[in-house]
């Protein structure tokens, strides 16, 4: 069983982003850049889903600069069989990157293409419902496990105060969120055979992108705390400010 | 809650690795922040070396990291390896002990003195861990000058006996193999001294654990006692060839100290720094004092330096230039700037810094040991000494 993983590069999630001199993207420099955290559990479970079928191949696949083959190099230490590198410009317009990603990935005969519920950066959680339109497949979001049978994908998602089972036919896309795919660490073995697995760097499909962002600025630095006073005569103070300002009780 | 480790890099040392060797650091880096970090300080306490953690040192293919895929390794080459020793000393210099011990000081010489047999029956197992081994040069009476050891192998009519005593020894009482090195000629003899594998459950073979130690709390030390040790001759290692022979294993070893030490220091920066900011006292964070910028301000700078150093010698053991002089420099450089950056950070973390929930005292204390095993500070001392002036001291 062949499974296709869309990842995406995104700022380390501990970093301290800071917007550029422009104004409309982020400051790069010093920023350590990560395969997106939601990706990794969809590599994850693509991993898993080969492991279980006992044949198949993982093939990742991203949209970005040429910095992009390092996202990669790592989804392929964790075992990946194969990468693809769409070169092209990173956009926040969802279907402009859904329409190159399909563009690549429409030929494959994969049963599955996978991606993380959101990209860790933008936070939009367009592309795998627009790439699952675009494919004409079923598309069931925010899985946090899943089980291939013969033509159709058991799927679990959690939703407000239970969990859903529901069923998609084949080929299908899922998009995968923090559940049971805890992403495996990438042996060193797995490092060292990462370089010599095919990776390929082609031109992305030309999509003009329709949504630019306009400006991008900081959140305003936190107030500084007020002090109510001093001992236990401060305490019926500090209780009304909690309970009528700051409404925590 | 601390923040996470993104180690120290003020002279952008990471341009100069390449993206392998970065991700082989980022790799062993999250497993020490996940799962070394919650369990040390209780291990340390308890005086317990951390078992449980062996086999996933093995899934990641730390153990011989940079011997040969053909024996389950991962064949990485040596700034990959220095670069896990210097992330496993960020969590523990016992855990890095550990490593280096199982790495350097058995699996090395398996490989480079062994015979095919010995590298396909130990190697494998050895790496992933289902196998755990231990070093026995050091003597009770013979440290600094193992030339003298009076452990003696006997040859026999079918092999060799095995008699003495061997002190110090990392992982002695967890042990499945020990690679023993011992006389078989005349003693002081320093052409007639072999290494020979001794699996730990032979009969005359004893290890016990060494009580009272104040530093390396999470790690192992041992006495192996040999009594009568019935060896086949298919134990001695057939490429062994006098005290040459061990010394080349504690040069792989010390190279990984040297890089292990840079971790620990880095550890307590890290540490110190945080705790600089965020501690206030007199109004005000304690980092805005001058007399703790100063202290920071030489952490930095010494890390620095020792960074470079680690990085250029491990350039050098990949070019195959790497002399042990070199690795001597480095040990007792790195290992003192660790030390002194310890203290330090023990002091600028005040009352809090004597507890375990924070680091620096405990990498204090295992330095100590650091300091003083795989050749002392003053023993490198002497061996660059010696270099210089052509003069031996000893």
């Amino acid at each position: 069983m062949d499974v296709i993983v869309c990842v995406k590069r995104v700022p380390d999630t501990e970093t301290r982003i800071k917007p550029s001199a422009a104004g409309t993207e982020i400051d790069s420099s010093g920023v350590k850049y990560i395969l997106s955290p939601y990706d990794e559990f969809a590599v994850e479970a693509a991993l898993r889903t080969v492991e279980a079928a006992g044949s198949g191949e993982v093939t990742l696949v991203t949209l970005g600069d040429a910095a992009g083959s390092e996202t990669l190099r790592s989804g392929l230490a964790m075992g990946a069989d194969k990468a693809i590198l769409l070169e092209g410009s990173s956009t926040m317009d969802g279907l402009a990157t859904a329409k190159a990603l399909v563009a690549e990935i429409e030929s494959a005969d994969a049963q599955l293409v996978l991606l993380g519920v959101k990209a860790a950066d933008d936070d939009q959680q367009q592309v795998g419902p627009m790439v699952g339109t675009l494919l004409g497949r079923a598309c069931v979001t925010g899985v946090t496990s899943f089980t291939v049978t013969e033509d159709s994908v058991r799927c679990h998602r959690e939703v407000e105060g239970g969990v859903e089972v529901v069923e998609a036919s084949l080929p299908a896309v899922l998009t995968i969120t923090k559940g049971t795919y805890e992403p495996r660490y990438a042996s060193l073995k797995g490092i060292m055979a990462a370089k010599r697995k095919p990776m390929e760097t082609k031109p992305a499909a030309d999509v003009a992108a329709r949504i630019a962002v306009r400006s991008l600025t900081s959140p305003p630095a936190r107030a500084a705390g007020k002090i109510v006073g001093e001992g236990p005569d401060a305490v019926p103070e500090l209780v009304r400010l909690l309970r009528e300002e700051a409404n925590a009780l | 809650m601390a923040a996470k480790f993104e180690g120290i890099d003020f002279y952008d040392i990471d341009s100069l690795l390449s993206e392998e060797e970065r991700m082989v650091r980022d790799t062993i880096r999250g497993w020490v922040e996940d799962k070394l970090m919650p369990i040390i300080g209780d291990a340390y306490v308890d005086r317990r070396f951390p078992k449980e953690i062996v086999p996933e040192l093995g899934e990641l293919g730390v153990l011989g990291a940079n011997l040969p895929e053909k024996y389950g390794c991962a064949e990485l080459n040596n700034v990959a390896y220095g670069l896990i020793m210097q992330e496993l000393e960020r969590g523990d210099s016992g855990i890095r002990s550990f490593a280096s011990v199982q790495g350097a000081l058995v699996m090395y010489p398996i490989f480079a003195f062994g015979s095919e047999d010995h590298r396909t029956e130990w190697l494998p197992k050895l790496a992933t861990g289902e196998a755990i081994g231990c070093f026995g040069l050091t003597e009770p009476d013979y440290g600094s000058n193992p030339a003298g050891m009076v452990t003696r192998a006997k040859k026999t009519s079918d092999g060799w006996l095995l008699n003495g005593a061997k002190m110090w020894i990392t992982n002695g009482s967890q042990a499945d193999v020990a690679v023993v090195w011992a006389q078989t000629g005349d003693i002081g003899d320093v052409k007639t001294i072999r290494g020979f594998i001794v699996p730990t459950d032979t009969t005359g073979f004893s290890a016990r654990d060494q009580k009272g130690k104040l530093s390396l709390l999470a790690s192992d030390t041992s006495e192996l006692v040999f009594e009568d040790v019935e060896l086949p001759e298919s134990a001695l290692m057939p490429e062994s060839s006098g005290l040459r022979s061990p010394l080349m294993c504690l040069t792989q070893a010390r190279y990984g100290i040297a890089w292990g030490a840079v971790g620990a220091a880095m550890a307590c920066f890290h540490e110190s720094l945080l705790y600089a900011k965020e501690r206030i006292m007199f109004d005000g964070p304690i980092g805005g004092k001058q007399i703790q910028q100063v202290r920071l301000a030489d952490m930095l700078t010494k890390i620095t330096q020792g960074q470079l150093l680690a990085y250029r010698l491990g350039r050098m053991k990949d070019d195959g230039t790497m002399t042990p002089q070199q690795v001597s420099l480095a040990k007792r450089a790195n290992v003192d700037m660790a030390c002194d950056i310890a203290r330090e950070a023990r002091r600028l973390l005040g009352g809090n810094g004597i507890l375990v929930e924070y680091h620096s005292m405990r990498h204090m204390a295992n330095l100590e040991s650091v300091y003083t095993y795989e050749g002392t500070h003053d023993i490198h001392s002497l061996i660059l000494g010696q270099t210089l002036t052509g003069v031996a001291a000893f």
